[in-house]
């Protein structure tokens, strides 16, 4: 009953006064509504880059020929990578799932009277599952046909509709620098990345790549799968003093190769975006804050303009307390409306930002009770002072103010 | 005895120099009594009234309420005993806006803890004549029907005291008349009032004159 009047009063003189309550709550509305979409924000461009992270392989080391030069002066690439290498890492270095040797080059790749220039990467038959490319069509190739220098190839799906608009690639003869290839597959589209498009590539087994497109003898890169759970980090110290054996390099001489580790790629990008979205939120939270301060205005309004009324409670036997609670609890009721509005103002701006710009959007449940009990929070810390204000005040000079 | 009061002091620093509003007063009161407390302004009636009233302590001297001494009861106590043993009713009435006639009758209950306070109410309200009334917020009554309402909270509490300042003040003599009688109806039920007034029409027909000046009773 009692908190029923509480409810009733503070319902009331926020009512009377609409306009002034609402410009108070909208301070609130758009902190919280703020802090939900900039979280949002941040938590869609973490997802965004660790799910194109993870679509290149996330046990993956790469391992590349270093830089070669003398005394500072760098003039080139090693070419020191051989198949033999690669052999050695899934025959020596625990832990290792799979291995796949790759090479690398530009060529023109013809279908009838189309062309195009692509990339064309000579790989295993585990480079696939490596790199988490799904085959849409199609198959991907047999260790055989590695083996036998087969010449088929797996394109993407960008260069198949390039070259084949819409005729059946599966099973289709291109002709890669001249040499004929059937086609075998189309991986699925995995999205440009930016730095390449893996969609626009045509994959053919290393060993026909080496010796008859590009007659090289040295591999561009050798991919290096680590078995689930292990940890990369001990492989990679593994392969280093694996290949630097192989090379026979000394104890003082510098690698002559890099090995790049997704994983650590992974968790370097996702602290960074994490900061992002830790700085996004602190913004919305210092306009939560200045909204705060908006109510804490009008509390101290509201009890100077009610002073006659909070004498006459204490002249009938309110209790500073009692005044305390009439005034905190609108405070709250302010910033905790506030607060719900700025929930769904919040969650629809974060999801037209995700419709109409590039920005990826993620609304997390976590941020949005965050934002709310914030709200709350603001609410009894702004709300405290104004409410102590009207307790404390002296019933006498209160009942004499006009 | 429902008031004892020895020698009460209370002094005021005005612009520099020291006010005695209250020099020493003494008086009691018994139960059912119905006194005028009257004087010109700036006599300490206002003072004093605020003292009986518990909305104010004594510099010196005791206040004994129903038995009890007010003076130096902390904030929290002296709010307990305005709920419980005095009812007051303003000059102009001091009801809550926004709030119907019952809810503000309601109001002491509902301090007091009390959770049942509806009934009382109206039967507070039906003693002052009102009861068809109840639902209608302040600004929907008139002057005479808001101070109806003002002592009905008054009395809703059943307490010791009924401190009344100035209750005609601000109506006129029809609807004042009709006020007064309800004060007079109030006393012939058993219950002491306390009317604080500077009309010595209204002081005249009450059974007994407390006249301060110059904060000194000078008849009592």
């Amino acid at each position: 009953m009692y908190l029923v009047i509480i409810i009733k009063v503070a319902l009331k003189s926020l009512y009377a006064n609409k306009l002034r309550s609402f410009l108070a709550v909208l301070g609130v509305i758009i902190g919280v509504g703020a802090v939900i979409a900039m979280l949002s924000i941040g938590a869609g461009a973490r997802q965004d880059v660790v799910g194109r992270l993870q679509s290149l392989g996330t046990d993956l080391l790469m391992i590349r020929p270093g830089q070669r030069g003398f005394g500072g002066v760098m003039t080139g690439t090693h070419q020191n990578l051989k198949k033999e290498d690669a052999e050695a890492i899934l025959k020596d270095v625990p832990n290792v799932l799979a291995v796949s040797p790759v090479v690398q080059n530009k060529a023109q790749v013809k279908y009838y009277e189309r062309n195009s220039a692509v990339t064309v990467l000579g790989a295993a038959g585990t480079y696939f599952s490596a790199r988490n490319f799904e085959i849409e069509r199609g198959r991907g190739f047999t260790d055989g046909e590695v083996e036998g220098m087969a010449r088929v190839a797996v394109i993407g799906p960008t260069t198949c509709e390039n070259l084949m608009g819409q005729d059946d690639p599966v099973n289709a003869v291109i002709k890669v620098k001249g040499i004929n290839f059937k086609v075998i597959g189309v991986t699925k589209s995995k999205g440009d990345q930016g730095w390449f498009n893996p969609d626009d590539q045509v994959i053919v087994p290393y060993t026909t790549a080496m010796r008859q497109l590009f007659g090289m003898d040295r591999l561009s890169e050798i991919d290096v799968q680590g078995r689930p759970g292990a940890d990369l980090t001990a492989i990679q110290d593994d392969i280093t003093s694996l290949l630097r054996q192989r090379h026979r390099l000394q104890e003082d001489t510098d690698n002559d190769f890099n090995i790049g580790n997704q994983a650590e790629i992974l968790a370097t990008l996702s602290s960074v975006t994490r900061a992002l979205t830790i700085l996004l939120g602190s913004i919305g939270s210092i306009s939560l804050i200045v909204g705060g301060i908006g109510i804490m205005n009008i509390m101290l309004v509201t009890v100077t303009e009610r002073t006659r009324e909070i004498g006459v409670r204490k002249a009938i036997g309110a209790k500073d307390r009692d005044i305390l609670r009439q005034f905190l609890f609108e405070a709250i009721f302010m910033s905790c409306l506030g607060g719900l509005i700025g929930v769904g103002m919040g969650i629809s701006v974060a999801k037209l930002i995700g419709a109409a710009t590039q920005f990826t959007t993620s609304i997390q449940p976590q941020s949005v009770l965050m934002a709310m009990s914030f709200a709350a929070a603001v609410g009894i810390f702004f709300g405290y002072y104004p409410a102590r204000r009207a307790a404390r005040l002296n019933p006498i000079d209160a009942l004499r103010y006009e | 005895m429902i008031i004892d009061a020895q020698t009460l002091v209370k002094t005021y620093e005005l612009g520099g120099s020291t006010v005695r509003a209250l020099d020493g007063i003494s008086f009691q009161i018994d139960a059912g009594e119905m006194v005028a407390i009257t004087g010109p302004s700036g006599s300490g009636k206002s003072t004093l009234m605020h003292i009986l009233g518990c909305l104010d302590q004594p510099d010196s001297g005791a206040y004994f309420l129903a038995g009890e001494n007010v003076a130096g009861l902390s904030r929290d106590r002296l709010a307990e005993t305005r709920n419980r043993r005095i009812g007051f009713v303003f000059q102009t009435f001091n009801l809550l806006p926004r709030m119907s006639a019952l809810e503000n009758v309601e109001l002491p209950l509902l301090y007091a803890g009390n959770h049942n306070a509806t009934e009382p109410a109206i039967e507070a309200l039906r003693t002052v004549g009102l009861e068809e009334r109840m639902r209608h917020e302040p600004n929907q009554l008139s002057g005479g029907q808001r101070q109806r309402v003002a002592v009905a909270r008054a009395i809703v509490t059943d307490p010791a005291i009924i401190l009344a300042d100035e209750p005609t003040g601000n109506l006129d003599s029809k609807t004042g008349e009709e006020i007064m009688a309800l004060f007079f109806s109030l006393n012939a039920q058993g219950r002491t009032i306390i009317l604080v007034t500077h009309e010595l029409s209204i002081a005249k027909r009450c059974p007994r004159r407390i006249h301060l000046y110059d904060g000194r009773i000078v008849e009592n």
